[in-house]
Formats: C-alpha cells, sequence, structure tokens
C-alpha cells in the first residue's frame, strides 16, 4: 500500500511545474468565465484587457502597443495596465506568459504530447526567428492599416472569446492550430511562429527569474540532458547542459519547469538572479585608451 | 585570435556580413509580408450598416484603432445587448457591437458600458445618454410602413424611450387622405433602435443606420450637377 502511495507521490513530484502552471493556467482561463457557481466572477473582459476583483485593471502590452501604432491615444486605465503586465513580465522573464497564463499553451503542448504518443515524425523545419518576423509585421500592419493587425486571427484571444462568450466561428483557426502542430511542425505555432510569445521574450528578455544548475557537477556527471528532450525551446539548455553556463540566460525559456521536473539528480532549480542587477553600476563606459 | 588589435573598430568582416544578411532577410519578409497582410486586413469584411457599436463609441476609423476588444463592456451591458465580433461578423473581429432589430440599447442614464471601457474606445466625455450617437433612425421603406397606408401603427413612436424629441407623428395629406407619418429628428435621435426593434413588419420599415448612411448633407453635389 504505502508503495502505491509513494510511487503516486513520486509520480506527482515529477509533475510539480507542469500541475503548478497548468493549475495557474486553468485558474485565469475559469476566472473570466461567467457565473462561475458560488465564486462568481473573478476577473472581467479577457486577456486583452481585464478588471480584477474589480478594481485591478491589466492589459496587454502588446495589443495596447497595436493600439497606439494604429494611431491610438489610450486612456489612462489601459495604459496603466499595460505597464503592470509589462513591468511584472519585464522584472521575471517575458515568456512566463506563454507557460503559465496563455490558454493557447495547453492547446499546443496537447498537440505535443499527442503527436509524441502517435510516433509523428514528419516535420517540417522552421527558423525560429520567424516568429520575430511575424512579430515586426504585425507592428508594421497596425502601422499601415490603422487596424490591430494581429488581433484580426490572434487565437488567444479567440480561445477566450469562444469559451467566455460561447461563439463558434473561431473553431476552424483553433482547430486548423492543432492539426498544425500535430502534423506539420512540431511546437511549430508557439515555438516558431506566434509574435504574442517573441513580444513576451523580446520585452522580458532581461527577466530575472532563471533556470540555474545549482549543482553543476551532478548535472555533469550524469550526461543524460534528459531536461534538453522535453524542453520546449531546447536551444536554451545546451550552454548549461554543456557547462558552458550556469544559467539559462536566452529569452526564448518560457520557465515552464518541463526540466526541471525531469531532472532526476536535482541539478537544476529556479531561482531569482539579482547577482547582475546587485553588481550594475551604471553604463559601463569603455573608453579607448583603456585597452592595452 | 588571442590579443585584440588596438585600433580594430570594425567587427570581424563576416560577422558582419551575417548581421547585414539578416537584416536584409528581415527586410524583405517585413515587405512582402506587409504588402500580403495589407491586401489581406483590407479585403476583410468592413463595419456593415447593421452593426451599430455601443454608445459613445468614437468614429469607426478611431474606435478600430482605441478598442483592445477586451469585451469589458459586453459585460457591464446590464441588458447582454452588445456582442464581440466573431470572425464571421461583418466587423473587424473583437470589436463590439449590438443589432438593433435583435436587441436595441436601453439607453441607461449611467451609460455603464462606456464606464467600463478602459481605452477610451467609449468616450469617458459621454455623460448624458441622450447626446450618444449610435446612429440615426431612418423611415427606409415608405411603401409596407403602415402609417404610410393610411393606418395608425405608429408603434415606433410609441416605444422611442425620447418620443416627441426623437420622433413624432406629423400628419401629411395625400392621395391616401391624411396621413400620419413617423418622422424622426436626428439632432435628438441616439439611434437605440427600439423603433426599429419593435417595428410591427416582419422586416422593419424603420432602421438605425450609421449616421454618414442614414442622413445626406447639404451643398452642391461634388460631381457637379450643372454639368449635366
Ligand atoms: S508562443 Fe504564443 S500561443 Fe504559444 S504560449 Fe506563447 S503567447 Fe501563447
Ligand atoms: S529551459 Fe526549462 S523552463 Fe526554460 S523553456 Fe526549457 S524546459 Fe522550460
Ligand atoms: S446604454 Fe445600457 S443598454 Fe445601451 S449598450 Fe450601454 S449598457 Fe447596454
Ligand atoms: S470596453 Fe472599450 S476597449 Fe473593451 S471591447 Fe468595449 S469598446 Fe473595446
Ligand atoms: S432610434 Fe428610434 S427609438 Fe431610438 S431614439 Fe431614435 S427614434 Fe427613438
Amino acid at each position: 500500500m504505502t508503495a502505491v502511495f509513494r510511487q503516486a507521490g513520486l509520480a506527482l513530484y515529477r509533475r510539480r511545474w507542469l500541475l503548478s502552471r497548468r493549475s495557474v493556467q486553468l485558474f485565469i482561463l475559469l476566472a473570466f468565465i461567467n457565473q462561475l457557481p458560488a465564486i462568481g466572477q473573478i476577473a472581467q473582459g479577457n486577456l486583452a484587457s481585464s478588471l480584477w476583483f474589480d478594481t485591478l485593471p491589466l492589459s496587454d502590452p502588446f495589443i495596447v502597443l497595436q493600439s497606439l501604432l494604429a494611431g491610438s491615444s489610450p486612456a489612462v486605465t489601459a495604459m496603466i495596465g499595460a505597464a503592470l503586465v509589462a513591468g511584472f513580465y519585464m522584472l521575471f522573464g517575458g515568456r512566463i506568459y506563454c507557460s503559465w497564463v496563455c490558454p493557447i499553451n495547453m492547446l499546443t503542448d496537447a498537440a505535443h504530447w499527442l503527436r509524441h504518443k502517435l510516433n509523428i515524425k514528419g516535420n517540417m523545419t522552421l527558423s525560429r526567428e520567424l516568429r520575430k518576423a511575424v512579430l515586426l509585421l504585425a507592428l508594421l500592419l497596425s502601422l499601415l492599416t490603422g487596424s490591430l493587425a494581429w488581433e484580426i486571427i490572434n487565437p488567444i484571444t479567440l480561445l477566450q472569446r469562444e469559451l467566455i462568450w460561447g461563439s463558434a466561428a473561431g473553431t476552424t483557426l483553433l482547430l486548423s492550430l492543432f492539426l498544425f502542430d500535430l502534423l506539420v511542425s512540431r511546437r511549430g505555432w508557439c515555438g516558431h511562429l506566434c509574435p504574442v510569445g517573441a513580444f513576451y521574450g523580446v520585452l522580458g528578455k532581461f527577466g530575472r527569474l532563471r533556470v540555474t544548475a545549482t549543482q553543476a557537477d551532478s548535472c555533469k556527471g550524469a550526461g543524460c540532458s534528459a531536461c534538453v528532450k522535453v524542453c520546449p525551446e531546447p536551444h536554451v539548455l545546451a550552454p548549461v547542459v554543456s557547462g558552458k553556463q550556469q544559467r539559462v540566460t536566452a529569452s526564448d525559456c518560457t520557465r515552464c519547469g518541463a526540466c526541471l521536473d525531469q531532472c532526476a539528480t536535482g541539478a537544476l532549480s529556479m531561482q531569482l538572479d539579482l547577482g547582475e542587477a546587485r553588481k550594475f553600476k551604471g553604463i559601463p563606459v569603455v573608453s579607448r585608451r583603456d585597452k592595452p | 585570435m588571442k590579443s585584440p588589435q588596438p585600433n580594430s573598430v570594425e567587427p570581424p568582416e563576416p560577422q558582419r556580413r551575417q548581421l547585414f544578411r539578416q537584416l536584409f532577410r528581415y527586410a524583405g519578409v517585413a515587405l512582402v509580408g506587409s504588402a500580403i497582410g495589407h491586401a489581406l486586413i483590407r479585403s476583410r469584411p468592413l463595419r456593415s450598416a447593421e452593426i451599430l457599436r455601443p454608445p459613445g463609441a468614437l468614429v469607426e476609423a478611431r474606435f478600430d484603432a482605441t478598442c483592445v476588444r477586451c469585451g469589458l463592456c459586453v459585460e457591464d451591458c446590464p441588458f447582454d445587448i452588445l456582442q464581440l465580433a466573431s470572425w464571421a461578423d461583418p466587423a473587424p473581429t473583437g470589436t463590439p457591437f449590438f443589432v438593433a432589430r435583435e436587441e436595441p440599447c436601453r439607453m441607461c442614464v449611467d451609460i455603464p458600458c462606456a464606464r467600463a471601457c478602459p481605452t477610451g474606445a467609449l468616450s469617458p466625455l459621454l455623460t448624458d445618454i441622450r447626446k450618444a450617437d449610435m446612429g440615426v433612425a431612418v423611415l427606409v421603406d415608405h411603401e409596407n410602413c403602415l402609417n404610410y397606408k393610411g393606418m395608425t401603427c405608429s408603434i415606433c413612436v410609441r416605444v422611442c424611450p425620447i418620443r416627441e424629441e426623437a420622433i413624432t407623428l406629423k400628419p401629411i395629406r395625400s392621395e391616401r387622405g391624411l396621413l400620419q407619418i413617423p418622422t424622426v429628428m436626428p439632432d435628438s435621435c441616439t439611434g437605440c433602435g427600439t423603433c426599429e426593434k419593435h417595428c410591427v413588419l416582419s422586416e422593419a420599415a424603420i432602421r438605425v443606420l450609421p449616421r454618414h448612411l442614414g442622413l445626406g448633407v447639404s451643398g452642391t453635389n461634388a460631381v457637379g450637377r450643372k454639368a449635366l
């Protein structure tokens, strides 16, 4: 009996990051949905702009940026909301949004999981830089057309609209996104195309929450690269596993914790890295004379 | 490799070339993409005439740029008349609207929809719902309107929340006798759509249209009537 419990406990423990972030994602998704029995509504609006507990306004800085480029002058509430959200991600790391907030992540993770289960091998290789081009394009088009270009197809708010207000017209778009990830390209959407992820990546490039190899020796001893195999953005872990860096510093890391769940040696941990911030003493002035 | 040259101002050539190549690639993608994207966005349907914006909405082009499609207005409307445009609706995706024939605006005095808007797409300056401009009611069909046929239906006049101010009956003498014609005063009509909703015909004879479609503008015909 105890063995069963221990096994279950271990299974949960090996999914602790996954389960935590799924809970947060679901909480955020449900918080918006009207008429939750007994609880009532926690947040109003959707991820574009929302009001939490009837007091806290939050707005998506990417959508507000599109709106600004389209030529608007948004009211203060939206600007404060966007600043709060942007500040959070700048401080901790932009793509936390992807793993802990974005509802599409559950869809694409499901596609990836099924892809693995069905052992689908076919894969169209795309450049991970492509999403930055899409981002640039979305901003450029907002400027050119005076409309919020990405919001025409943004699957994130589309999914929310369908769930919150029960429309169904965008289902085909969501389905094709799922099938694209399942059949065409491995982690195609979130890893290569989505400009929202790219935006948050750029925004939170210097975010301080970082996967850190606290016991680099035990990692080297194991030499398994198990973390790299489960990471949705495997390139970010490469310098850590090869011992070149102690921390994952690439902005693509989504802080999903899959690597931490997977690592059997306990070499990795998620840490708030304030070291560099503490060392920061103004902008370094490099003068030609200082060089030998 | 070990000792960098003291005077080397430029980065090594291959790295720079790589940078340029990447820049060019971005520029190319941006150029082609914006041409295609622009065409695609332009081919999306514009706001159709049945679609009315909530009270206080900025003029359509500014509204399109300012509204972030959050739906806070939708949730705060106590009568649930608003919805966000889905992909299939003839309006920019995600923007709020109502269809008068389905659910007209009840002209709440405290205008909760506009108060909820975080971006000002529904203007915070609108404090008197009677100054709202969601459109203008126009008696479009003089053939089927029952009052034009000599009956006294007058439902549209009776349901108007600001009747006598926005819409009244005006007697007109015609070959059918004395007709009581529902007549809209465009300056007072808010475009709430109550009249359209309650028109007894199976398709309404009175309809709320965006102001630029519903009203003419006095002045000379730009084409120049004289030349013809
Ligand atoms: S990449 Fe885009 S769709 Fe994927 S989780 Fe991030 S924001 Fe969501
Ligand atoms: S490095 Fe770890 S936390 Fe970052 S994306 Fe990869 S698996 Fe997730
Ligand atoms: S004025 Fe009242 S009924 Fe009309 S859209 Fe606003 S909240 Fe709804
Ligand atoms: S509350 Fe304002 S920004 Fe949000 S959907 Fe309504 S009009 Fe648009
Ligand atoms: S739309 Fe019709 S009901 Fe509403 S104010 Fe105008 S005339 Fe009256």
